[in-house]
């Protein structure tokens, strides 16, 4: 019957709920400025040059990954194989090169190639069988970690590596694409997909659609958005990126090991949490991730410098991850 | 035969904030019989039958069962007093994956356990078939509810309502989602439990199944009581009458428009759901009515002409070409424009802005190069629009959540105005919007039509349709009932054949 819903209240009701707005906003930003102030007074070669590209260098796989991860929550998908899709393209453009002597192009082309398959695989199961998205996705990240390991026999990737015939690899890994790990190009390459991400989600008419269809899926379709098309878009997007961080990733190390995008999941979805609030945008956003991605690289960095052990380092990141997700989803209550 | 227990609830009022939905409303009825509850839509039904099964606790006014004040404010309370409810949407009252048995017995397991750690499944499932056999329903105790269907779920909420001491039974709209058979099979049950001495609360907005089941009927109007007589004493056409009362005074209005020719016409539309054999047409120019009562099909009508549900069979025909509406993508792109009746989970995005609501249709007018959106563009359509609307806003920038639901409203319809179809469908555009903001509407839609676009106006809103119309068609079961002229008709007819007359 008539039950009148009845008009939110717009009006800042109290003192305590605007300093709570205040900490949503700029809550993320000024614990990386007390972060950075605590650690420099402890350490003060924390704020050195060399540490901050230091920092930088190190958060730009995490950040290149989390704006995948970024792209499917705009669509209100997650995906979570993007950890995975990294492992499968480093060793696609590892093994382009040292098992196939491949030139720089192709073997790029192989591992972004390889990691579409993986988005189409993860846009058809969603879209047209219509598995939620955590689900599939998860159940995507353990056939591509089983398929990384199997193609690579479950070997670490190098040059010189012994073959299974018993002979060395003769391919080498060209000292053009080692580049691309190395500072300034890996701190380039992050900042360049960061803005181009920031741009595509904000100022044009596919990013506002995918917005729209985040926020409410059928009133998107009703306004004659192609919705499936933009979801599949988002995962084909997703997978492209952790494709060039399998790839970075790749460049850095010059090896594929085994499982080597793992580690990078949680630390890019927690990247990608944090920014839902940065600023007060209470949807996930590039910028967002960027400083989320901060956040994280300078608590490792300076925990490291305070010789926390590594084996602790979770601990830290998975509270500053409750603690962002506390602020975000508390607000919506 | 036990001594029969007489329900009353005097001067039961109760308010939501800004509405009175319940105004000093009298209702009796008695066990062993079933009583028939009906009025228009919004006469507050489900909310008294909310108040008498506890759902609502801040009402005023007494509840007397056999003579004895009770105090009903809990669903407890109720189920106490032997008062049990089942509500039209089954699927939010049983648990899918857990046994038939189980959802009957689910009130003992939960609540009667007492310090007892263990179920006995054995004696469960006895009792569960015990109550179905009573029943005389043939599902097994150990079936899966989700294997079930609707109607059967049904049955298993009755049983559920019976499995404890149940003196009243309310049966909210229970038919709307049945077929015919099923019909027959539930009014089967409702007279075996008549028989054991329960009383039958039926609210329907059927007619003719009213005077099939009952033997009392209670009318309520704008929520008020309005009278009881017995179905033996009385005939649908005065039902009617006491449903409509005098008729609401509004402005609606009337431009003098040319009728062009014929835009969309629709041939023998199927959908895989309640929609059969739906045929219309309309004229550049012209508005024509969709008028039912709620579950009529009138919003699966609207959908399935925008593409927006599965059509099985059916032809579309834009300017006399017959066209294949995919999906709504598709319905834009032929020119249709649909405002959706759940305006907040299907028309609006809550959280963004004003601004971003309105280009939400229509943006790849203000993009071009390279898919940027041209936000300064943007800007000035809105606040034109805002303008030309009327749409109270601090600004183009304000999130729409923030605006009321008449102004919320606009902002659905204003997208659409944006893209500039030709075609619009309205479903029910009136739903939860202030007097002030109808009135708008209602000029906004006059003056769709006298730029000469076509219009399709969904509601069940009798007197709106009759107001602002140039034909209408009236629906019943997902089915034209009857094509008039509004011009030619009246509220009592349209009534009548939304009722299922004939």
């Amino acid at each position: 019957m008539n039950t009148a819903n009845p008009v939110p209240n717009t009006k800042p009701a109290k003192k305590g709920f605007e300093l709570f707005e205040f900490l949503y906003k700029y809550g993320t930003i000024i614990t990386i400025f007390v972060l950075i102030a605590i650690f420099a007074i402890a350490n003060p070669s924390f704020i050195q040059g060399s540490n901050i590209v230091n920092i930088l260098r190190s958060i730009s796989i995490v950040t290149i990954i989390a704006i995948g991860i970024t792209i499917s929550l705009s669509v209100d998908g997650f995906d979570l194989s993007v950890g995975s899709t990294v492992s499968l393209s480093n060793a696609v453009v590892v093994s382009m090169f040292v098992w196939f002597s491949q030139n720089i192009f192709i073997a790029i082309l192989a591992a972004i190639g390889a990691a579409l398959l993986v988005g189409a695989f993860n846009s058809f199961m969603i879209v047209k069988v219509k598995i939620p998205d955590m689900l599939m996705t998860l159940a995507t990240m353990f056939i591509i970690q089983g398929i990384a390991l199997t193609y690579t026999k479950g070997a670490t990737v190098s040059q010189n590596m012994i073959m299974p015939d018993g002979s060395f690899s003769t391919g080498v890994i060209p000292p053009f694409f080692a580049k691309i790990g190395q500072v300034p190009w890996i701190i380039i390459i992050m900042v360049v997909v960061v803005a181009l991400v920031h741009i595509f989600l904000n100022y044009t008419k596919h990013g506002r659609y995918m917005y729209v269809i985040g926020g409410n899926k059928e009133a998107a379709r009703l306004s004659g958005i192609p919705v499936n098309k933009y979801k599949v878009l988002a995962y084909l997007l997703s997978a492209t990126f952790a494709a060039i961080g399998g790839i970075v990733l790749a460049s850095r190390v010059m090896t594929a090991e085994i499982n080597s995008g793992a580690p990078y999941l949680m630390d890019a979805v927690a990247a990608a949490f944090i920014g839902l609030s940065v600023l007060g945008a209470g949807k996930p956003n590039a910028f967002g991730t960027f400083v989320g991605a901060v956040l994280i690289g300078i608590l490792s960095n300076g925990l490291v410098m305070m010789s926390v052990p590594y084996y602790a380092m979770d601990i830290v990141k998975g509270t500053v991850l409750a603690l962002a997700l506390a602020l975000t989803y508390y607000r919506q209550k | 035969m036990c001594v029969t227990i007489l329900l009353e609830m005097k001067n039961i009022s109760i308010e939501f904030p800004g509405v009175k939905a319940l105004n000093e409303v009298y209702f009796s009825t008695n066990t062993g019989m079933t009583h028939a509850l009906i009025g228009a839509n919004g006469a507050g039904k489900s909310t008294l039958m909310k108040v008498l099964s506890g759902a609502y606790g801040h009402y005023t006014g007494e509840i007397y069962i056999d003579g004895k004040k009770v105090d009903i404010r809990t669903p407890k309370d109720a189920q106490e007093n032997g008062i049990q409810i089942v509500y039209q949407e089954v699927d939010t009252a049983l648990i899918p994956y857990l046994t038939v048995g189980e959802n009957i017995m689910l009130n003992e397991t939960v609540n009667d356990m007492g310090k007892r750690q263990f179920v006995k499944w054995n004696k469960i499932h006895k009792k569960a078939t015990e109550i179905l056999t009573r029943m005389n329903v043939n599902i097994s105790s150990k079936t899966l509810v989700s294997e079930l269907t609707l109607a059967q779920k049904q049955m298993v909420l009755i049983a559920r309502s019976i499995s404890k001491q149940c003196k009243f039974l309310i049966l909210d709209e229970p038919t709307a989602p049945l077929s015919h058979s099923e019909t027959t099979e539930l009014f089967r049950i409702v007279r075996e439990l008549v028989k054991e001495d329960v009383g039958i609360i039926f609210i329907s907005h059927r007619l003719p199944e009213l005077f099939e089941i009952c033997e009392e009927i209670t009318v309520m109007k704008n929520g008020e009581f309005v009278i009881k007589e017995t179905i033996a004493d009385t005939n649908q056409n005065r039902i009617v009458e006491y449903m409509l009362g005098e008729k609401l005074e509004e402005q609606f209005p009337k431009y003098h428009v040319e009728i062009g020719e014929t835009v969309l016409s629709v041939e023998g539309l199927h959908d895989i759901g309640l929609v059969k054999n739906f045929s219309m047409h309309v004229n550049e120019g012209e508005i024509v009515g969709i008028a039912g009562l709620v579950g009529a099909g009138k919003t699966e009508i609207c959908k399935a002409l925008f593409g927006a549900s599965k059509v099985t069979k059916g032809d579309i025909k834009i300017k006399g070409k017959s066209v294949k509406i995919k999906d709504p993508s598709d319905a834009v792109r032929k020119g249709i424009a649909l405002v959706p009746e759940e305006r907040r989970k299907e028309g609006i995005l809550v959280q963004e802005s004003v601004s971003t609501n309105l280009t939400s249709a229509s943006l790849s007018k203000f993009s071009k190069f390279l898919s940027f959106v041209n936000t300064k563009e943007e800007k000035k359509i809105s606040i034109e629009m805002i303008k030309d609307l009327g749409i109270k806003t601090p600004s183009e920038e304000a999130k729409v959540q923030n605006l009321s639901g008449g102004n919320q409203q606009k902002v659905a319809i204003g997208k659409w105005l944006i893209s500039d179809a030709e075609v619009y469908i309205f479903d029910e555009p009136t739903k939860g919007v202030d007097v002030g903001a109808k009135k708008d509407i209602f000029e906004l839609i006059s003056g769709l039509a006298k730029r000469g676009k076509s219009i399709i106006y969904a509601s069940c809103e009798l007197s709106e349709i009759l107001g602002i119309t140039d034909r209408v068609y009236v629906v019943y079961d997902g089915e034209v009932a009857k094509e008039l002229e509004t011009k030619a008709t009246n509220e009592e007819e349209l009534l009548f054949y939304s009722t299922g007359g004939k």
